[in-house]
């Protein structure tokens, strides 16, 4: 059984339907039980850092998640739920986050230059760093995933399984140990995205990459 | 590097595909679920659905139509029609909707965009504008096209923009259902005039409108197009490939 993380943050339809077409039996909660019965937990996240960071705290999941993350569970940050896993965002500020991997999030913004429309809106091709990581078993180097933010990770390079290209270094997915952040939406990024959804739903507790 | 985006637009009227000629002489087409599978399948990057009907009764039907394709269909659902107020963003966010696209409710109501941007963040507010010269002017029309609100376009874009419109979808009346190509002049003045993505809409009539499109504005994100899908006088997966051999950046699936 997967686990979507349920802290009030964005919808997760779409999210709980993608897992569901790969056949995988999801539990959509905010209840820690259910999430230490979970075999992997998805982190879900739109909007801004300082709401979504504040509701994890306030639920007291933040304290839960980290737990879990490490007592070997495969957890799965995306989009604003992998910059959460991050030590900090300058988000409208600089607030804290889980500290799950090494590594900051910054306005895409001020590393590019004007001609680069923000939010990075759209399908860019995944540029792997590396080994492929296991999450990426089932698809290629170059193949396109669905993105739409506006902040992005930095000083994470030893966590970087794959980049994309948007006027700068994109980080597109990080991985460290059992914990993977994917910057893009593997629900909305057709075949390509549920394929790596299946490749984490397939992980089993204590693995490690 | 970001790829274009082909984004087929369904029109959707007592939960069917629709799609008429300069707005008008609507024919049906086929059932939305079905079309939606099939442009997934064969790499659309988008798909748009657009609620043409007035009652209650079709609005819930589109919304459960809405519901059971995001349960089957994972690219980007943008939609449009009948969208007044927050509630209506509220509702087809819920189904599965990842960008609301507002028009004539954000004529009746500018503040509409500012609201549901500050709700749902700016990526998720589309203004969608029909555009027709009037001597020699951009005009913004409303009600499908059907009635001149008098207010200029690229005025009206920036301003919407300015309230948090992530996105702006413009459909050249005048253009729209000749198929004979998109409106350059007037999308070269869009994208001048905003920093948010573009996405072309009206007349397209065959892949080198597309090529066309793309390699004079390399500053248009996206075409969209509805008719010439729907009845298979373009493939998209041959567009794509052709888009591909052009030198476009082309996601191919």
């Amino acid at each position: 059984m997967v686990a979507i993380v349920d802290y009030g943050v964005g919808n997760l339809f779409s999210l709980k339907c993608s897992l569901n077409a790969i056949g995988a039996e999801v539990v959509v909660t905010d209840d820690k039980e259910i999430l230490e019965k979970a075999d992997q937990i998805i982190l879900p996240g739109v909007g801004a850092f300082e709401d979504a960071a504040d509701k994890l705290r306030k639920t007291g999941l933040d304290v839960v998640i980290k737990e879990l993350a490490k007592s070997g569970k495969p957890l799965m940050g995306i989009c604003l739920g992998m910059q959460m896993l991050f030590d900090k965002s300058y988000e409208y500020g600089e607030h804290e986050g889980l500290g799950l991997i090494k590594g900051v999030v910054k306005p895409i913004k001020d590393a590019v230059s004007p001609e680069y429309k923000i939010p990075h809106i759209g399908w860019n091709p995944l540029i792997f760093k590396g080994e492929p990581s296991p999450i990426f078993k089932n698809i290629k180097n170059g193949d396109c995933v669905y993105f739409v933010h506006s902040y992005y990770a930095t000083e994470c390079d030893s966590s970087v399984i794959a980049t994309a290209e948007y006027g700068t270094e994109i980080t597109a997915a990080v991985a460290d140990n059992n914990v993977f952040g994917c910057q893009f939406h593997p629900e909305k990024s057709g075949k390509i995205g549920l394929s790596i959804l299946k490749a984490f739903v397939s992980l089993k507790e204590g693995f490690v990459c | 590097m970001i790829t274009k985006r082909i984004i087929p637009c369904l029109d959707v009227k007592d939960g069917r595909v629709v799609k008429g000629v300069n707005f008008e002489g609507l024919s049906d087409v086929s059932s939305p679920i079905t079309l939606a599978k099939y442009y997934s399948d064969c790499g659309a990057d988008e798909l748009v659905f657009y609620d043409i009907t007035a009652s209650s009764d079709g609005r819930k039907l589109f919304t459960d139509i809405l519901c059971e394709t995001a349960k089957s269909v994972f690219i980007p659902l943008t939609v449009g029609g009948g969208i007044n107020t927050v509630d209506d963003f509220d509702r087809v966010l819920k189904c599965g909707a990842d960008k609301v696209s507002v028009n004539s409710g954000a004529i009746r109501n500018p503040q509409l965009i500012y609201e549901a941007a500050k709700l749902y963040g700016d990526q998720c507010v589309v203004i969608s504008a029909d555009v027709k010269r009037v001597d020699g002017v951009f005009r913004v029309f409303a009600k499908g096209g059907r009635e001149n609100t008098g207010m200029e376009a690229i005025e009206w874009i920036k301003r919407c923009v300015g309230n948090g419109a992530g996105e702006v979808v413009l459909n050249s009346i005048d253009t729209d259902g000749v198929k004979k190509g998109f409106d350059l002049e007037m999308l070269e003045a869009v994208c001048n005039a905003v920093s948010v993505p573009v996405i072309a809409s009206g007349g397209a009539g065959k892949i080198d409108d597309f090529i066309t499109l793309f390699n004079t504005l390399p500053k248009v994100d996206a075409g969209l197009a509805a008719s010439i899908f729907h009845f298979g006088e373009v493939k998209i997966s041959d567009l794509k490939a052709e888009m591909s051999k052009a030198g476009i950046p082309t996601r191919l699936s």
